[in-house]
């Protein structure tokens, strides 16, 4: 049986990073008495698979992983086990039984939306937040938002454009942004911050944000089509 | 929400910074008015050392079952972290509460080598705990040390308002009781301290003065009390199966060394190899309950959801009930998808089918622990360990599909020769010659066998046989390891044969510490200030520095390593009883210089004075 468990991590939690996330939450399985299905073999491990790996630092409350068990009571019951032995800054909230022929997790992601605030003061440099709204619609009407990616081998150009979905703040100075988290050409939210802070003159340092992100989505649309997406849990079909 | 200590911008920048923020499961909360004491236990190293040691997850887990007390977890910040808590004056804290160590009641440091002394130092500095026990005011934590390297306390003794020595498990709540009592008196620090030193166990360094005579050994000791004692008897756990252990130990996020449940079967060994030190202290072996381990297994694997289970014993194949214990654990892990590490067992037909049943076969290795390259030699060192045995385990592994095989010796041990150096090449190859003759061509997996053979440089330590042997020096250490190489190379199969050995710089600065006395405390706090810190590290040891300190302080290395001590020498630690009296350790080691070896617990009692405790595997028997 397909289960897909959807989770929050958030708190002193942001600094667990994905690989030991995965550890955690092997473990967990073991103590919440879950009927976990394991792989054949010398060495067998948990059927378990997670959707978007997140950035140390970040908090979610759109996590998701999928797993396989023999049997299970209920979904509420399994959401309660999971709950009780959960540390503080890991919640579980919701758990789905999924379709035998549903996508796993990963392969369905498809974007990810966040929200931003400024950490110390809640400015944005020079603009009052009531203005900030304006300056990412204005940002946002661009044709194009080039990008250069250095990673240690290569330097890649990208247009953050394509992977934008949505960009918006609201009157107290929080961002809301909706971008590509698919394993094919996927933006974070940082790189989108740093070429809107350089686009007002401000200076972009990560730590001056607090980013959380909100939800995880898939896109139930059919190729060619405009995007229809639907958070992770809701991705049945 | 927890409040951290430290900001995201620092967590953000260092390594791991799960190492700092505690919240693992199984870790313990407490409301802070209940606790009447606050205790900072501390393993001083980095977080994945200390978090695998199951002495601290002991003492963590029971003190913190009494209400009135919360005990939190301190490990040595790495180096990237305590650069920025110097720079920006942060106190070093504790996991838990994330408050200062030094609002704390007390400070336990667990010792458990002694290449760990210069991370105390780091401990105490970071917490803004001043690094001399002298030094310490009102409402500075008592600072209590424990552990092993406990049992010569001398050379840190400066540092430290207490000692406990030997099994934590004991008297802790007599001490804490002490201590709540003196608060409520209104007592001071110092009228504390003399409570404290009538707690079997606990001994009070600056209560007591070491004097020396002309030739730089020691004559005697001053007390400055009257009512102190003269000699400190260790504690020990007498009801093994009853005693405290810890069924819900804290599991960490990140990968530690020892990430898996730990079964402590019994604690002591019946063999008393000359060298061991460990085989000393924890006479007499005292056994836990089988059935109580299988409980323990079962809640512990629920308790904390590890994929793996490991036995801890000095010698595990002496566990009397071993075979039962293991076919249980198969059974029920195998269920539950848990895997099964063996500590190094004897190697015999019961063994390999064990091992064969948990690991795969061909990726695992063997290990025997020969210690010595000689018959002659491991008489000496009263290793009960035969060439005969060695090859007959060896064949049997090979024909059960083993292909690996690593063996431990040791270099420098007393009355060594070029001989018995050479003893080490032969052995190695003979294994492998025992390779091919047993497997037939075509059954050869990889076509080869693999043997890893490894040296490390043998260190005098104290209630040992050999506390009175003198040391090698850096010199004759390398020269030896090199004899060694040049042995293994002139082999027939020594392209089956790989060699590693350890660095000797290390290993003389283990040497001094380990026999030294108060005069190497100031060595020790001058490399400190010096910069050395994770000395146990070899990437951060800086010899070179160490050398300038003995040199500065004016502290001869010759005196504590290579000197040989006469019968009658008064040592450092001798106030301290750990149970074996000096007359056996005496007997011991002349019957080594004679190479005469002593039957081990089991076979015939030797009058090493444990059974004075009445219990464990000397009660029943014919010990004298
Ligand atoms: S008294 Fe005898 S049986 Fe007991 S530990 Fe010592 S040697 Fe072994």
């Amino acid at each position: 049986m397909k289960i897909r468990i959807k989770f929050a991590k958030y708190g002193v939690m942001k600094f667990i990073g994905h690989l030991d996330m995965m550890r955690y939450f092997q473990k967990a399985v073991r103590r919440a008495g879950i009927d976990i299905r394991y792989s054949e073999g010398f060495s067998p491990h948990q059927i378990m698979s997670f959707a978007a790996p997140l950035g140390v630092g970040i908090e979610s409350y759109g996590e998701y992983m999928d797993i396989e068990v023999l049997s299970m009571t209920s979904e509420e019951d399994m959401k309660q086990a999971l709950n009780r032995v959960m540390v503080e800054g890991v919640e579980i909230l919701s758990v789905n039984v999924m379709p035998d022929n549903a996508k796993n997790a990963m392969a369905s992601v498809a974007a990810a939306s966040y929200q931003i605030r400024p950490k110390e003061d809640g400015s944005w440099g020079a603009f009052p937040a009531k203005d900030l709204d304006g300056r990412l619609k204005a940002f946002y009407a661009q044709e194009t938002i080039p990008y250069t990616k250095e990673t240690k081998k290569n330097v890649v150009e990208l247009d953050l454009k394509q992977g934008l979905y949505e960009l918006s703040a609201d009157a107290d100075g929080t961002v809301y942004m909706l971008v590509n988290a698919s394993s094919s050409g996927s933006i974070k939210p940082a790189m989108v911050l740093e070429k809107f802070c350089g686009s007002i003159g401000a200076e972009f340092s990560q730590d001056a944000f607090r980013i959380t992100r909100l939800e995880t989505y898939a896109d139930l649309a059919d190729p060619g089509d405009a995007h229809k997406f639907v958070p992770l849990s809701d991705a049945a079909e | 929400m927890r409040k951290l200590a430290l900001s995201d911008d620092i967590l953000m920048r260092v390594e791991k910074p799960a190492r700092y923020i505690g919240n693992e499961v199984n870790s313990v909360m407490k409301p802070k008015e209940q606790a009447a004491i606050r205790f900072a236990m501390c393993f001083p190293d980095v977080y994945e050392i200390g978090m695998s040691h199951l002495g601290i997850q002991i003492l963590y887990s029971m003190l913190n079952e009494w209400e009135d007390v919360w005990c939190e977890r301190v490990y040595s910040p790495w180096v990237d972290l305590d650069k920025i808590m110097r720079e920006r004056n942060i106190p070093l804290f504790a996991l838990e509460s994330q408050e200062p160590v030094k609002n704390m009641d007390f400070l336990g440091v667990t010792i458990q080598y002694e290449m760990c002394y210069t991370n105390i130092l780091q401990v105490l500095d970071l917490a803004q705990i001043p690094l001399y026990a002298k030094d310490r005011g009102e409402d500075m934590p008592i600072v209590i040390g424990g552990g092993p390297c406990a049992y010569n306390p001398e050379p840190i003794a400066d540092f430290f308002d207490l000692f406990y020595i030997g099994e934590g498990e004991t008297q802790y709540r007599n001490l804490f009781d002490r201590y709540l009592e003196n608060r409520r008196r209104g007592g001071t620090r110092q009228d504390f301290l003399r409570s404290a030193a009538q707690v079997p166990g606990i001994y009070v360094p600056q209560f007591y003065e070491e004097l020396y005579k002309e030739d730089g050994t020691i004559k005697g000791r001053r007390k400055l009390y009257e009512e102190l004692p003269d000699v400190i008897l260790k504690e020990l756990v007498t009801d093994m199966t009853n005693s405290y252990y810890p069924l819900k130990p804290v599991v960490p996020f990140i990968k530690v060394t020892q990430d898996r449940v730990v079964l402590e079967i019994q604690r002591g060994c019946i063999r008393g190899c000359r060298f061991c030190q460990a085989g000393q202290l924890y006479r007499p072996v005292r056994e836990r309950d089988a059935d109580r381990l299988k409980e323990y297994a079962m809640q512990m694997l629920a308790n904390t959801g590890h994929e793996e289970i490991s036995l801890s014993s000095l010698s595990s194949s002496d566990y009397s009930r071993l075979n039962e214990l293991l076919d249980f654990l198969i059974e029920d892990c195998s269920r539950k998808h848990v895997n099964i590490s063996l500590p190094s067992l004897r190697i015999d037909a019961f063994s390999l089918d064990a091992m064969s049943k948990v690991q795969d076969v061909k990726k695992s290795s063997l290990t025997f622990a020969p210690e010595a390259g000689s018959q002659r030699l491991r008489d000496v060192i009263n290793k009960g360990l035969t060439e005969e045995v060695i090859l007959k385990g060896a064949a049997l592994a090979f024909e059960g599909g083993w292909t690996r095989v690593k063996l431990y010796f040791m270099l420098g041990l007393p009355t060594e020769t070029e001989e018995d150096i050479k003893g080490i090449g032969d052995l190695s190859n003979k294994i492998a010659a025992v390779f091919f003759d047993t497997v037939p061509k075509d059954k050869r997996v990889n076509g080869k066998v693999q043997i890893v053979t490894s040296t490390s440089f043998f260190i005098p330590k104290p209630f040992t046989p050999f506390q009175w042997a003198p040391m090698c020096t850096k010199e004759e250490f390398l020269n030896k390891a090199y004899l060694t190489k040049q042995g293994i190379m002139e082999q027939l199969n020594q392209k089956s044969i790989k060699y590693n050995w350890h660095e000797a710089d290390a290993s003389v600065l283990e040497g001094v510490f380990a026999r030294g006395d108060r005069r190497i405390a100031k060595v020790i706090y001058e490399a400190y200030r010096r910069g050395c810190l994770f000395d146990a590290w070899s990437e951060y040891f800086h010899n070179d520095v160490w050398m300038e300190c003995f040199e500065a302080c004016g502290v001869d290395i010759g005196f504590y390593t290579t000197r040989e001590r006469a019968d009658d020498e008064i040592f450092p630690w001798d106030f301290l009883d750990c149970g074996v009296t000096k007359q056996f350790l005496l007997r011991e080691w002349k019957k080594a210089k004679e190479q005469t070896v002593s039957q081990n617990c089991k076979e015939q009692c030797q009058g090493c004075g444990a059974a004075r405790f009445g219990v464990g595997i000397c009660y029943g028997q014919n010990a004298v």
